[in-house]
């Protein structure tokens, strides 16, 4: 039952190189209420490893590409997405 | 149509039958498959990794815009994660189309916007041992900072 009032808990996944420069592919992040992808952002790049990360970074919300000033939901999932190289 | 990302190996023909209808003329075949070379340095096989859910829905969306775009019939379009040999095939594409002209354009289009916009990566494996991931292109949206 989810009854923390006021928290934002978001998943945040890594693919790749990312996921080995930050030592993991999935991260539990919590954020304050009507917290923007640009604040998440900014929290990822606390973490150990993360000076490694790009200075601009594309990411999806929900499996869209998102901008920097989307809102963030409760249960989001927030994928940080390296250059792509399919085919 | 449809669209897959598959740890199993790709069975060309069996996406040939399921595009084809018997008002098509043409059925296009693209298959994209692992070389043992890259930049002049040999390779012995590549892996590849996909956001899965989102990459199969990303491919979905194209394979709409591109049947919206061209005069084709149906299209599937697979691509393989996992660890692939050299000569295995990473990604396919069938394209039905009552003419050639169409399922020319439309395997072209499919292909192109797969490297750029759907989130799959490949890491490379060289003869010596070392193990690179390749640099990719920064899908087309607005970064987010």
């Amino acid at each position: 039952m989810r009854c923390v009032i006021g928290v934002l808990r978001v998943k945040c996944l890594f693919f790749a190189v990312y996921r080995e420069i930050l030592g993991t592919g999935e991260l539990e992040l919590e954020l304050p209420p009507g917290a923007r992808l640009a604040e998440l952002i900014a929290v990822v790049r606390t973490r150990p490893g993360a000076d490694a990360l790009p200075l601009a970074l594309v990411v999806a919300v929900n499996h869209e590409y998102a901008p920097g000033d989307t809102v963030l939901a409760d249960g989001d999932e927030i994928a940080f997405i390296p250059p792509v190289a399919g085919g | 149509m449809y669209c897959v990302i598959t740890a199993a190996p790709i069975d060309i023909l069996e996406m040939m039958q399921h595009v084809r209808r018997d008002a098509d003329g043409a059925v296009l075949l693209f298959s994209g498959v692992v070389r043992d070379h890259d930049g002049g340095r040999p390779v012995t096989g590549l892996r590849y990794e996909a956001y899965a859910e989102m990459a199969s829905q990303k491919l979905t969306g194209i394979c709409k815009d591109v049947s919206a775009q061209f005069e084709i019939g149906d299209i599937a379009v697979v691509h393989r994660i996992g660890e692939l040999a050299v000569g295995e095939i990473s990604v396919a594409i069938a394209v039905a189309a009552p003419h050639r002209d169409a399922a020319f354009k439309a395997s072209r289009e499919v292909i192109e916007r797969l490297k750029r916009e759907v989130p799959i990566w490949k890491r490379e494996r060289y003869a010596d041992g070392e193990e690179v991931w390749l640099d990719g292109t920064i899908p087309n949206p607005p970064t987010a900072g």
